[in-house]
């Protein structure tokens, strides 16, 4: 065996082979006893090439498809350190964070196309302050997962935050359903305690708490196995930028049937005892907590003009729940110390692509002007 | 776009399905019977092993191909003289216990277990009368002149080589067999016909037929000779084993002291060395790698050589890791399988370099195409040494990069190698005093052996833009693109 002296040199016996493999027996036992107790997956998620080696990620990680460098990942550790808010905030730097649902983190658009991303190309300047906005926008559509966040949010020294809302992101028994939620179970639970939020703690599409077995390197293996592939990815990022694939979608339903119930509510019924608008008043308490302003938005929707669009704005809300949720939410605005608006109708029809709330860049970049000109107004009346 | 070396098909599940069967042989298989196992475990292996093909039945036809083959080579590499071209029993049985295989593993159609080994079959009938007809067309070669028969094999061994190598015959034999199979024809591709392991079983077969025909071959019964060809552990990527090499192992079977600690640490050794290589830092490289898609994606010649340099650490490890895994395996088994890779990115020239990677294919080029080439041409005098050289190191590397694929990237990356050989050559023929004056000053020697490595893998390095890209066009670009041009 040429090369290989080191290994065919040396006489092995009986005893060397187990000796080698009760020693490699115990390094195994003492590494996975490590994981299990010390907790180290939390440790190797605050490890990141990101913001160092690489650039930071423009959006937080999510997405399956191994030609767009993304993935989906459970652990917010790991997700808040590939991402560009991870990093020193400049003298002069009023930084904005953005949060919301897949319109925010900008399904079927490019980094610089999201919202984030237009109105950062927008340059807004204040005095000294120069204005940059993170994208902390998340697929799913869930206000609890938006508390997920936001709250991590507040530790990276925002100046504002934007919350985009849709009645959709607000129904509470849908709360629960965002896989981001339901991985993260004792941080949402503690959400739920701190702030005596209307939902159950012990609701069984929460993931069950990790076992012992769960908690060692092998049981973590599928944590750090993501960990190490978004640290790969992460070069890839740095020389391509892309960290989305825009694939070809079906255009938006536009005709529809007559049947006008919403998540089995008609009209007439008890709207606002479904929408949770105490994880709203959860992420005002933190962000007035942190001392940062918090405007919240509900964003721009699809608006049909097909058949029975007099019944249906589009194939998620029919005119009445709509009307009744923007009524309550006017109602409410005091809860938001007026930092609430409505532009739900400012983007035209043919600006949006495969969702009632996904808009493509030029409806984005409407969006995005006429909604830092309403941000300037709310934080300098 | 080359892959590497068939690696889809080996993966941890088949390794690790590999290594219980070794250590099974090794605990439970009598030395007599060793042979044997290691024959039909290496059938049984290679139809498991064998990918799903689009086309119906296509897998099953492709081992069993590759089984007839076989034989027939064995069957026309026997050596001349009445006596020694004689069937022996053992010869009758094993042909007996392929066949009987063979139609075997039809059954797998209503076995489920079997199912998971070898998947769809074709009915036993028609393979019954495929084996019929193959066996005729046997006999009918018997009555060909040996000489005859071994120039017949190479040519159709060559052929079948090419039309599996060739896009557009591959399209074409495709399209052929979806319309036999009753498959639509226009959607025939040249991904419709994967033969695992060809190239390796080719060179084999290749170099029996030429060193039976030159009169080097030893005799090999047909279970020797089926092992050498399919031995599993070096099936689906190699090394190119030498008949006489094996066979030398393979007849020390019995007597080989498996259960030998010495033996069983070097083995697991290998292999562990291998899955690390591969599965850990290959796999991660490939991440980063120079491929067509990341090169329309980058930005600037900085991405690009990280990706080169990524794409040439990550061939090195995933192919070298394949080869220590193959290695350890055979250890195992009780076969040597001989060294695949030794440091290649760390040889002073270009020279040494092909002295040092994939050698095994390296050797058998050298064996059955640049020496055969020079001697041709030396003896027809109408070439100068320099200009000898340049030919031989030319055809023998296009034969490499062809090898790999019959693209024009791979023709480039082969005459890349070729003027490199050459001109590394033509300058230490030149040279060679000069660098004999050099023992005289460690440090000057040392400076000059380290921008020997620092020239050779560089040069490497840039050959592998050919290799990996699938066209000339973004080769070209990419070359522009390394060194701050446009695209």
């Amino acid at each position: 065996m040429i090369g290989w002296d080191w290994l065919t040199d040396y006489d092995y016996d009986w005893r060397f082979i187990l000796r080698v493999i009760a020693k490699a027996a115990l390094a195994f036992i003492v590494i996975n006893l490590l994981f299990a107790v010390c907790n180290l997956t939390w440790w190797v998620n605050q490890i990141s090439i990101y913001n160092g080696l690489v650039p930071g990620r423009e959006r937080l990680p999510y997405g399956e498809q191994a030609e767009a460098y993304n993935l989906t990942l459970d652990s917010l550790d790991a997700m808040f350190s590939t991402h560009v808010i991870n990093r020193p905030k400049a003298e002069n730097e009023f930084r904005v964070v953005v949060i919301g649902d897949s319109s925010v983190w900008g399904v079927l658009l490019d980094p610089g196309q999201t919202l984030a991303g237009q109105m950062n190309a927008l340059d807004l300047q204040m005095a000294d302050y120069h204005y940059e906005f993170y994208n902390l926008g998340y697929p799913t559509l869930s206000v609890l997962k938006d508390l997920l966040i936001l709250e991590r949010a507040v530790q990276y020294q925002p100046d504002l935050v934007l919350w985009l809302i849709t009645p959709e992101s607000l129904h509470r028994p849908s709360l629960l359903d965002a896989p981001l939620v339901q991985r993260n179970a004792d941080a949402t639970r503690t959400l739920i305690e701190r702030y005596g939020l209307a939902i159950d703690p012990n609701d069984t599409r929460f993931v069950p708490e990790l076992d012992f077995f769960g908690r060692t390197m092998v049981g973590q293996r599928r944590e750090l196995a993501d960990w190490w592939r978004l640290q790969l990815y992460g070069f890839d990022w740095g020389m391509t930028g892309i960290d989305h694939v825009n694939a070809p979608y079906d255009p938006l339903t536009n005709d529809f049937s007559e049947d006008v119930s919403w998540h089995g509510l008609s009209p007439g019924d008890d709207l606002q005892s479904q929408l949770a608008l105490d994880v709203l008043d959860a992420g005002r308490a933190i962000t007035e907590q942190a001392g940062v302003p918090l405007y919240v938005v509900n964003e721009p929707i699809y608006i049909a003009d097909g058949e029975n669009s007099d019944l249906h704005y589009n194939i998620w809300y029919p005119n009445w729940a709509y009307d009744t949720y923007q009524g309550i939410m006017s109602e409410n605005a005091t809860r938001f110390s007026d930092a609430y608006s409505s532009p739900w109708d400012m983007i035209l029809p043919e600006h949006f692509t495969d969702s009632p709330v996904h808009m493509d860049p030029e409806g984005t970049a409407q969006f995005a002007g006429a909604l830092s000109g309403a941000m300037m107004g709310v934080l300098f009346p | 776009m080359f892959t590497l070396p068939d690696d889809q098909f080996m993966g941890l599940t088949e390794i690790t399905i590999l290594l219980i069967a070794a250590f099974a042989y090794i605990l439970i298989v009598p030395g007599r019977w060793r042979g044997w196992v290691l024959l039909v475990g290496s059938i049984v292996g290679m139809y498991w092993l064998f990918p799903v093909q689009n086309i119906r039945w296509l897998e099953y036809g492709l081992a069993t191909a590759t089984l007839v083959i076989t034989i027939v080579s064995w069957f026309i590499t026997r050596p001349t003289g009445k006596r020694a071209r004689k069937f022996t029993n053992e010869d009758r049985l094993v042909v007996v216990i392929v066949v009987l295989m063979v139609l075997a593993f039809t059954f797998a159609r209503e076995v489920d277990f079997l199912d998971s080994l070898i998947s769809r079959p074709p009915p036993l009938p028609s393979v019954a009368m495929a084996l019929l007809v193959v066996g005729m067309l046997l006999v009918l070669m018997l009555r060909l002149p040996p000489r005859l028969q071994m120039t017949f094999g190479l040519l159709a061994i060559i052929g079948v080589f090419i039309v599996i190598r060739l896009p557009f015959l591959t399209t074409a034999a495709a399209a052929f067999l979806r319309q036999n199979a009753g498959q639509d024809a226009s959607l025939a591709a040249p991904i419709d016909i994967g033969w695992l392991g060809f190239s390796y079983v080719a060179f084999r077969l290749i170099h029996t037929i030429r060193d039976r025909q030159s009169g080097l071959l030893p005799a090999l019964s047909l279970r020797e000779y089926l092992t050498y060809v399919l031995f599993l552990p070096a099936y689906v990527s190699g090394p190119i084993d030498r008949a006489e090499r094996f066979l030398e192992d393979d007849r020390a079977l019995a007597d080989t002291r498996l259960q030998d600690p010495h033996r069983i640490t070097v083995g697991l050794s290998r292999i562990g060395v291998g899955l690390f290589k591969k599965f850990i830092i290959a796999d991660s490289l490939a991440v980063i790698s120079l491929s067509a898609t990341l090169v329309d994606q980058a930005g600037g010649a900085g991405s690009l050589w990280l990706m080169l340099y990524a794409y040439a650490f990550r061939l090195y490890f995933d192919f070298s890791g394949y080869t220590d895994i193959a290695i350890g395996l055979g250890v195992l088994f009780g076969i040597e399988l001989p060294e695949n890779f030794n440091r290649p990115y760390l040889k002073q020239s270009i020279a040494a370099f092909w002295q040092s990677w994939h050698m095994t294919l390296s050797n058998w080029a050298k064996s059955y195409v640049y020496s055969p080439l020079s001697r041709s041409l030396i003896k027809q005098r109408k070439l100068s040494n320099g200009q000898i050289v340049m030919v031989a190191n030319l055809a023998t590397m296009v034969v490499i990069g062809l090898w790999h694929g019959m693209t024009l990237p791979f023709l480039a990356w082969g005459l890349w190698h070729g003027a490199g050989l050459t001109v590394h050559k033509l300058w230490s023929d030149r040279t060679r005093k000069w660098y004999r004056g050099l023992r005289d000053t460690p440090n000057k020697q040392l400076a000059w052996e380290i921008t020997g490595v620092l020239l050779t893998f560089h040069f490497v390095l840039l050959g592998w833009v050919w290799f990996a890209l699938p066209d000339l066009q973004s080769a070209l670009s990419t070359f522009s693109r390394l060194l701050g041009g446009g695209a």
